[in-house]
């Protein structure tokens, strides 16, 4: 039997549930039409990336052709060696890189962590002020906590971290919005006999949540550790006040690229831009059923 | 696989404990200090569970909201630590200053120019997705790209498409027989160009959230619209919309929130901007996230006190035209 209990979250995994839903009746079957509308939209979506590809494949004097040259041409490389060179572009791209993969992981490590076992608690416990607390992580979603920034500017100076990637950790160890997904999916995923069960048994809860929750959220973990690790890969705002171009991430980096010349270096500007949204594109490709199953579950529950 | 070995790895410890508990009889003593443990994990644990969050969220998140409050009472500058109390002159100050004004203006037009077209098409994308299609998850993932690339890519691509000379826009509308536009230059071009940017990035993802939305409105009764004799369209237009009000309330305010706070895209409009944030040489397109980093990090004044008097008017205006936006869409689901 605790097998079976243990199995059920897995088969209700949140994409499959979506991705295998059957058509409904209200829903007819697609015409041409359909197909050409949405072949429009995807082409709208994808031609952007595929021209910062474009643009980053040819140099400068490509650039001003006149009809505009839509294909690939053969200086992506060369781009790509002025890029890494220190004395072309002001900042170490290859330590920006860096840095952005540390920041990332261990937003998402703490993220993912932090939420679950949150989650957990507000799921699965009994505790007095339960429904307020509850309340007021989901109030703190509403709060744009980014205009705070001047505070934060001045906490990090005390703190002596400027310039260090402690600085755009930290503040985003934890999630209001991971918090809440986690506890609605241990909620419906575990149930709670199995808890008790493994109470009874002289299990404290600390193992509790690290022998039966921890490996039951493993799915929607996926989904959320995927969205934060997207989230702090782009984030701009605050790396570019507290980092700036000293330990830049690689957003921050490619902004400091931008910024070289009095006219923009289009090729190299975008060859920085490809080349930051290679690792995310690369994901979004092998996991992007996992993605869009997470945000549709993450909108209907929200 | 992992399923069972989590099963064998509780079961091996439930007999260990369970021992444990057999021994724990013979002896009353150890028993009681176990139970005693064991209310103060029951009692204490979930408040260390859920302790994290409020502590992180407390120092960095709380606690900076609470102290802007203070500091933009303040004429407090980086250089200049020691700031002297000056009541609401920062907030007077700002409210007869003509750059802030015009950044409001700024990011309310943008925010209104992106924002309507793409919830109205992620309506129609949605809608058109919830039929039976083939190669729906791949179709579901070209609309959602849009959403992985960064706000500073997206920036600097569009910038590269909206320029004057070389871009590829103006080569378009040239085929139309329009003349070169200066998108960075104009203000009203400023806008729709940087609304495009805002567009192309959030529409699928809004698309997404429509879609989950419609896959949970009961059959039935689009059944009962069919007996009547309702096409498509129609049922789209009397069943779906009505339907999906709570959904659509939630995406504006969600895009309300998220465009007023704008400030990559047009930051990034002029590449080389010199980290000025002035949004263009005429202001055109300074939004007011933007003229806040420009007084606190982009000038030589660092002006703390009086950007966060204008983090505080940002976060005044979000309320504000929340609830706004709130009140109108209810008034018009009652007036149905």
């Amino acid at each position: 039997m605790a097998v079976d209990t243990y199995r059920a979250p897995n088969r209700l995994a949140l994409p499959r549930r979506w991705g295998r839903r059957p058509a409904s009746r209200r829903s007819g079957r697609a015409g041409p039409g359909t197909y050409a509308f949405l072949l429009v939209v995807i082409a709208g979506s994808i031609f952007p990336l595929y021209w910062s590809f474009v643009v980053a494949s040819h140099d400068n004097s490509a650039i001003g052709a006149y009809p505009p040259v839509l294909t690939p041409g053969g200086h992506f490389w060369s781009n790509l060696h002025r890029l890494f060179s220190t004395d072309v572009v002001s900042v170490d791209f290859w330590a920006a890189l860096i840095n952005s993969a540390i920041v990332a992981g261990a937003v998402t490590a703490g993220v993912v962590f932090f939420s679950a076992l949150a989650g957990f608690a507000f799921a699965k416990l009994k505790f007095r002020g339960q429904k307020w607390l509850l309340l007021a992580v989901i109030a703190t979603m509403i709060i744009p906590v980014q205009l705070g920034v001047i505070p934060l500017y001045i906490e990090m100076i005390h703190f002596g971290w400027l310039f260090d990637l402690k600085a755009v950790i930290f503040p985003y160890v934890v999630s209001a919005f991971g918090v809440f997904l986690m506890r609605q999916y241990i909620v419906g995923a575990v149930s709670n006999e199995l808890i008790d069960a493994a109470r009874v048994d002289g299990c404290h809860t600390l193992r509790v949540f690290w022998h039966v929750i921890l490996p039951a959220v493993r799915p929607v973990a996926a989904v959320l550790g995927l969205l934060t690790f997207m989230e702090t890969w782009n984030n701009f705002f605050w790396p570019l006040i507290v980092l700036g171009q000293r330990n830049p991430t690689v957003q921050v980096a490619i902004s400091a690229v931008a910024g070289t010349n009095y006219i923009p270096d289009y090729p190299l500007i975008l060859t920085a831009t490809f080349i930051s949204i290679l690792p995310l594109l690369f994901v979004f490709l092998v996991l992007g059923r996992q993605i869009i199953g997470g945000i549709m579950q993450g909108a209907v529950k929200g | 696989m992992w399923t069972v070995r989590g099963t064998v790895e509780l079961n091996s410890q439930a007999s260990e404990v369970g021992s444990g508990g057999a021994a724990a009889v013979a002896l009353p003593a150890r028993s009681r200090l176990r139970t005693r443990l064991r209310r103060l994990d029951s009692k204490v644990s979930p408040y260390a569970y859920i302790f994290p969050f409020f502590a992180v969220f407390g120092v960095f998140g709380v606690f900076p909201l609470g102290y802007t409050a203070w500091v933009s009472l303040t004429d407090r500058t980086l250089l200049n630590p020691v700031s002297h109390w000056v009541a609401l002159d920062n907030y007077t100050e700002l409210l007869h200053d003509s750059y802030f004004w015009n950044a409001v203006e700024n990011t309310i037009a943008i925010g209104l120019i992106s924002m309507v077209p793409q919830l109205a098409l992620a309506l129609v994308i949605a809608h058109v997705l919830n039929t039976k299609l083939h190669a729906r998850t791949l179709f579901r993932m070209g609309i959602l790209l849009p959403q992985v690339t960064s706000l500073v890519a997206v920036g600097l691509i569009f910038a590269q498409l909206f320029s004057a000379d070389y871009g590829l826009v103006n080569y378009v509308l040239n085929q139309f027989g329009i003349s070169n536009v200066d998108w960075e230059a104009g203000r009203l071009s400023s806008w729709v160009a940087l609304s495009v940017m805002v567009m192309w990035r959030w529409t699928g993802y809004n698309a997404l959230i429509y879609l989950a939305a419609m896959q949970a409105i009961p059959d039935d009764l689009y059944e009962a619209a069919a007996v009547d004799g309702a096409r498509r369209w129609r049922q789209f237009f009397h069943i779906t919309i009505p339907m999906l009000r709570p959904t659509i309330i939630f995406t504006v305010i969600v895009s309300t929130i998220g465009s007023l706070q704008l400030f990559t895209e047009p930051y990034l409009f002029q590449p080389n901007n010199r980290g000025l944030a002035t949004g263009g040489s005429g202001r055109q397109y300074q939004t007011v996230t933007m003229y806040l980093y420009e007084n606190a990090f982009g000038s030589s004044q660092f002006r703390f006190g009086y950007a966060a008097a204008i983090a505080w008017c940002l976060v005044l205006l979000i309320a504000v035209i929340s609830i706004f936006n709130f009140l109108v869409i209810r008034r018009i689901r009652s007036a149905e």
